[in-house]
């Protein structure tokens, strides 16, 4: 009772005091708490705030720590100390008290100890044990309102080792008769599954018990897991994918009942979730998308209501659609659902639009051109969001023509922008576009040096790094390298003399390195010029010690002449006493160079930064020392993990017998005996440097150089474009797809050009198509169109294997053929180039998808057009089609890949029949060839044999083909090429094929060329990738031969590889599956080390040595080529993870 | 959702509820970041945010800022609703709600959330389930306050 009275004798003051204020009547009766809030609102320093507080947790913890306190007042005392935490000051005193009240307390101060709890701490605070037993006392209790609690608890936080002490109680809640109860079990399931997934994998038949739930809300909460579930193996749920499909159309149709209702749209959080659902199942998965169109369709269709909450499920069923397996009536829905977003007034509608359109525009860039003048206006948006969304759209949709003005407002809002977030991510962006598509070289110096300065020293290092190295590797022509490195001297120069300091560190690196290696490019530039405008660098405050070692080296390249050795002199006494041991070394160097020429020229010599470093990996120039020192009684260099090993073996038993150890220990020895450490093996080049990789992709791109600017002047170009495309290929205009057209004639509406425009609609008019050429002709269903770019892809992707680059031609490809999908469907058949064309840029592994999507979208088409076309596709069989008349229908390339197989390897020359083949794959095809193609594994060779099958009845002359690849050397082995193509017939092209560069897969390009009947010309492209493997041939040597190659060979890589576990020995296991599959040869194996050998076909070697460590395999490569052991080692990996 | 902040105008913190863990540093500067950059943006501006690599969802009722943090591939609007949600129901329990009532009973506001989102989501949306279960957590501590304010009015 005496607590009632403090409370009231306290309560009284504030309680009449508050009388006045508006809303106090209902103010809370923990005055103390009401006291405090006032007490600080009162307040007017944060000096005074932070006195009062102090105050306020020193009486707090006073009053936690007597024994005297009761419960109650302990409640009280935790609310207070929730509140100062959340003014930001610590009362971690008071910790414990709430554990201990939610343990000892009554359910109401039970509830307030708990919620202290979840707000004091976090999953990983040790005192979270101490909460075990009370969770696990009020899980067991009779009192509902307990158990919640606890569950309410759990599921926010629970200490992840615990977990299996309390699982069988919330299992148990599974059952529960209280829907509540229930709920907040699968809840915390879910909590569970996100922090320790493995401990609930035996209770998933439970979350589908919970799944069929009677009551909505369990059901909905058991979505969560099953969303998480999904996303992580969408392979295991298909099976579900029927249920979830019937449990949105019941939401849909409304059949839940009316409390899950939010402003009359039926329980809207749960529809989302099963949208989000159904498009992870239905990615990629066209027999499972086709099971949800119907719903998706009512979704949309029900979804009418102008209110935010149907803009959020509309939202997401775009996002599903455009997921999923495409269906032309749906995506044509979507499309004018994100229109309607675009244009909506709402903001926050637009900024959704906008992010929709940079998810759909690479596969449907008439978007984007339907949206030109939206997008126009959003660029100039107050809001900074909007700006920074569109931007992001701009981005995706750049070509080689719109690039500079993108590229200009990106740096605009560079400029503006604060946040470093930001910058980082824009800079990032703009350099990758400036490599991409930079239309010359003044351009691309002039936007990197902006990069430069604005990323600052925040950006993203392998900005500079692969800006240097495209710089000094330099493209196919010498001319155009030499002018793209003079302009870059020439800019370089011009900043150092203006007001260098402004430059960040990183800028500064870039132009000491550039001045260094080329500045002798620029005539009448004196060294000494340049050397005096890089020693002020040096005296510059902010210059960082690593910007000095970079000036210093690029000083010591171009120190030439007696006032050099003076300079150097004289820089060598300011700065030989520095601190930095980095700095006095290279100021050593400097000072001895510039006194020695010659010596100078062999260290740094000139234009040399291209050519690979030839290092000595083995150091055998060092054999003299060691074997001095081994005489002198020095012991013997063992590799780190060798060592470890040995301490590990010093500790433990050893168990092997004595008999084996010799060898092993001899063999080691004389293997390790000269090793490198791994650091200097830099000329190793693929060792993992992505940078490199997505660099040289950069490099090949440039050469676009050659494309004019074609925007400006001629208003909308892309939309005239694809016409004059088309008419080039023939193909008569009224065969565009109605979509373009319809976007097209948008445009126009919107864009009346006869009447005179006011200047500023102008300006966006012009704006519009510099933004937007190219885009077009990008998604334009010509063959000519695309040409241009596609061989660019080739090169890049050929290159970039396993680069992002790499990654991301995949995906743009992924693209393209959905986007010919769509205008396949929407245009007629007759324009199955497009088609084909998709088929060429394709990867052979896209293959047979694409031509799955091939034959689905034809066959609609097939059912519109069943007047031309008497045949039934579905079931033509190829045995018919090779000598039928039928086979002149486009339909032809529709069938399936498996017979067409059978079929085309009948006409293997018969020297190879006997040889095994891989699969043919299609290449290409127009409406009158197919090309289709396969490799073959010889001993002694590998041959690509391309067929030509003519399914047209005419004759096709002139037939060329030609190849190119940067990895391959092809050379044709048919005696006399075929030159024409009779009707109905097949040609078949072999060349035999040698690996120039080794890369994990190996791809040529190739076009193909021929004049129809009528004598107009016509050209196809495809592409071939093949793994290195088809390459790799055993290499017979004796363990002897075997050492002496070993060291012979400086190109080193090391790795550990998973070691297989199927009964018998690991090592032999391993090494067996990679005979197999890789073709290597097993030398030897003794102990616990093997050593395998294996050469490419033209004969270069590359050794591998395997020993097991600690549960793995630690391999260690070598070989005399460079990339050969990265690329062998990527290869044993994959055949290791597919076993 | 990663969490959730309500701070007033005048960026004083009135509610925090962090579903993923952080240490208390981490925790005040975001915050102090946030409030700060939220503050800045004018009334008419979209209620979204990048920020960092999270999306931030805000929106103002009357004096105070309701602002959640969530993942890039999550659904802005809804996020936008589940606010609206919220303050329904705090207005609801309340009845017409204002900044004064979270300030004082920012425990019963922690329990209404509590009962709405769990762990991140959206965990009942059924405005009557919500309330009920409040309601019954309630009805001890209910008359326990009456039996109290008699006392202190008699």
């Amino acid at each position: 009772m005496s607590d009632v009275v403090e409370k009231t004798l306290t309560a009284l003051p504030s309680l009449l005091s508050l009388d006045s204020q508006p809303g106090s009547g209902k103010l809370s009766s923990t005055s103390k708490l009401g006291n405090l809030i006032r007490g600080i609102t009162e307040l007017t320093s944060k000096h005074e705030e932070e006195k009062l507080i102090q105050r306020e947790l020193s009486s707090i913890k006073e009053q936690v720590a007597s024994p005297n306190t009761s419960m109650r007042q302990m409640k009280e005392l935790m609310v207070r100390a929730i509140y100062c935490e959340m003014l930001g000051y610590e009362a971690s005193f008071s910790y414990i008290h709430a554990i201990k009240l939610a343990q000892q307390g009554t359910v109401l101060e039970k509830r307030v100890g708990y919620l202290a709890v979840s707000l004091f701490l976090n999953e990983s605070h040790e005192l979270l044990l101490l909460l075990v037993n009370t969770v696990l006392k009020d899980l067991q209790s009779t009192n509902l309102i307990e158990v919640c609690m606890a569950l309410t608890v759990v599921s926010q936080m629970f200490p992840k080792d615990m977990i299996p002490a309390i699982l069988p109680l919330v299992e148990e809640k599974l059952t529960h008769p209280k829907e509540i109860i229930r709920r907040k079990a699968v809840l915390a399931l879910y909590k569970f599954y996100l922090i320790a997934p493995n401990q609930v994998q035996h209770i998933h038949n439970k979350f589908r018990k919970a799944l069929c739930d009677k009551d909505p809300g369990v059901m909905t909460a058991s979505l969560h897991i099953y969303l998480q579930m999904i996303k992580e193996n969408p392979e295991g749920y298909k099976d579900l994918t029927a249920s979830f499909v019937t449990i949105l159309k019941q939401v849909v149709g409304g059949k839940l009942p009316m409390d899950f209702n939010y402003h009359s749209v039926p329980a809207p959080w749960l529809q989302i979730q099963l949208l989000r659902i159904l498009s992870l199942l239905g990615k990629d998965d066209q027999s499972t998308s086709e099971m949800m169109y119907e719903v998706l369709d009512e979704s949309l269709r029900r979804a009418e209501m102008n209110h935010n909450i149907t803009y959020a499920i509309l939202y997401e069923c775009v996002k599903s659609i455009y997921t999923i397996h495409p269906k032309a009536e749906l995506l044509e829905k979507a499309a004018k659902c994100i229109g309607n977003f675009v244009l909506s007034p709402k903001i926050n509608l637009k900024y959704l639009g906008l992010k929709a359109l940079t998810y759909v525009v690479q596969q449907d860039a008439n978007l984007a051109l339907q949206h030109q003048l939206t997008i126009i206006e959003c660029l100039d948006h107050s809001d900074l969001v909007i700006k920074r969304e569109t931007l992001e759209l701009l981005f995706r949709i750049t070509n080689a023509q719109n690039v500079t003005v993108i590229v200009e407002k990106m740096l605009e809002f560079l400029r503006l922008s604060k946040d470093d977030y930001t910058t980082i991510d824009l800079v990032g962006k703009v350099a990758e576009l400036a490599e991409k598509y930079a239309p010359d070289n003044e351009w691309f110096i002039e936007t990197m040096n902006t990069v430069f300065s604005l990323g600052g020293d925040m950006m993203q290092p392998d900005i500079p790094n692969s800006f240097l190295r495209l710089l000094s590797e330099g493209f196919d022509s010498t001319e155009e390298d030499r002018q793209l490195r003079l302009f870059a001297v020439d800019s370089y120069v011009s900043l150092l003399q203006g007001e260098p300091g402004r430059l960040p560190q990183r800028f500064l690196q870039v132009i000491s390195w550039v001045l260094g290696e080329y500045s002798h490019l620029r005539e009448g530039l004196e060294p000494a010029t340049t050397l005096r405008l890089l020693a002020k660098l040096l005296d510059m405050k902010h210059t960082s010690s690593e910007t000095k070692s970079w000036v210093l080296l690029a000083m010591s390249k171009l120190c030439e002449g007696p006032d050099c050795v003076s300079l150097a002199q004289e820089l060598s006494e300011r700065h030989g006493g520095s601190l930095d041991t980095v700095l006095r070394q290279r100021v050593q160097e400097l000072r001895h160079l510039s006194e020695d020429a010659e010596l100078r020229a062999s260290v740094l010599p000139r234009d040399a930064a291209q050519e690979p470093l030839e290092v000595d990996s083995s150091l055998s120039f060092l054999d003299g020392f060691v074997s001095e020192a081994l005489s002198a009684g020095a012991a013997p260099y063992k590799p780190p993990h060798q060592r470890q090993e040995e301490l590990a073996q010093a500790k433990a038993l050893s168990l092997e017998p004595y008999g084996l150890s010799l060898p092993i220990s001899m063999s080691s020895c004389s293997l390790a005996d000269r090793q490198s450490p791994t650091l200097l093996s830099m000329s190793s080049g693929l060792s993992g440097n992505s940078t490199d990789l997505s660099h040289k992709g950069g490099s090949t791109t440039l050469k676009l150089d050659g494309v004019k600017r074609v925007w400006g002047k001629d208003g909308y170009l892309a939309q005239k474009e694809p016409v004059e495309e088309s008419a080039q290929v023939e193909v008569p205009s009224p065969l565009c797809s109605p979509s373009r057209q319809g976007g097209a004639d948008s445009t126009h509406s919107q864009t009346p050009t006869p009447t005179p425009t006011p200047e500023p609609e102008k300006e966006k008019q012009q704006l519009a198509s510099s933004l937007f050429v190219g885009l077009g002709s990008q998604s334009s269903v010509c063959l000519m169109g695309k040409s241009e770019q596609t061989p660019q892809r080739f090169r890049r992707k050929a290159k970039g294997q396993g680069s992002s680059s790499g990654a991301s031609e995949q995906i743009s490809n992924s693209h393209y053929s959905t986007q010919s999908t769509v205008d396949n469907l929407l245009c007629n058949n007759l324009l199955d180039s497009t088609v084909t064309s998709d088929l060429a840029v394709s990867t052979p592994e896209q293959t047979p998808q694409l031509s799955q999507e091939v034959a689905t979208t034809n066959g609609t088409c097939d059912a519109e057009q069943d007047l031309i076309e008497e045949t039934d596709p579905g079931n033509s069989p190829s045995l018919i089609r090779a000598n039928s008349t039928v086979t002149a229908d486009p339909p032809a390339h529709k069938d399936p890949d498996r017979p067409k197989d059978s079929c085309l390897s009948s006409h293997l020359p018969a020297e190879l029949a006997g040889l095994s083949h891989s699969e043919i794959i299609p290449l290409c095809s127009s409406q009158n060839l197919d090309l289709s193609a396969c490799h073959v594994q010889k001993e002694d060779a590998l041959l690509l044999v391309i067929f030509i099958e003519n399914s047209s009845d005419s004759d096709i002359e002139q037939m060329l083909l030609q190849t190119e690849s940067d990895e391959l050397e092809v050379s044709c082995v048919t005696d006399s090429p075929v030159e024409a193509v009779r009707s109905l017939s097949v040609s078949v092209y072999q060349y035999s094929l040698m690996v120039k560069r080794p890369a994990a897969h190996v791809a040529l390009a190739g076009t193909a060329s021929y004049q129809l009947p009528s004598g107009e010309s016509q050209v196809m492209q495809f592409s071939y990738r093949l793994p290195l493997t088809s390459f790799i041939r055993p290499l017979c040597v004796s363990t002897e031969e075997y050492g002496t190659l070993w060291l012979a060979f400086s190109q080193d890589t090391k790795q550990n590889l998973a070691l297989l576990n199927d009964g018998q020995d690991p090592l032999t296991a391993t090494l067996d599956v990679l005979k197999n599959k890789l073709q290597l040869h097993v030398v030897d194996i003794i102990g616990a080390e093997g050593i395998v050998a294996c050469r490419l076909l033209q004969g270069q070697p590359c050794l591998m040595h395997c020993r097991v460590h600690a549960g793995s395999l630690a391999v260690w490569l070598r070989s005399p080529v460079p990339d050969l052991p990265d690329c062998l080692l990527y290869h044993c990996q994959r055949a290791l993870q597919e076993h | 959702m990663q969490f959730m902040l309500l701070f007033s105008r005048q960026g004083k913190l009135r509610l925090q509820k962090w579903y993923v863990p952080l240490s208390d540093k981490e925790k005040k500067k975001i915050t102090r970041e946030l409030v700060q950059t939220v503050l800045a943006r004018k009334p008419k501006m979209c209620s979204f945010l990048e920020w960092r690599d999270l999306k931030i969802v805000y929106k103002r009722y009357a004096s105070l800022y309701f602002c959640c943090a969530i993942e890039d591939q999550d659904n802005e609007l809804i996020t936008l609703e589940i606010i609206h949600r919220y303050v329904e129901l705090l207005d609801k329990y309340f009845g017409s709600v204002c900044e004064l009532d979270i300030i004082f009973n920012f425990e019963k506001a922690y329990f209404i959330l509590d009962e709405f989102l769990l762990g991140g989501e959206a965990q009942e949306t059924s405005k009557k389930n919500v309330l009920k279960a409040i309601e019954q957590a309630d009805l001890l501590q209910e008359s326990e306050d009456e039996y109290l304010s008699v006392k202190i009015f008699k």
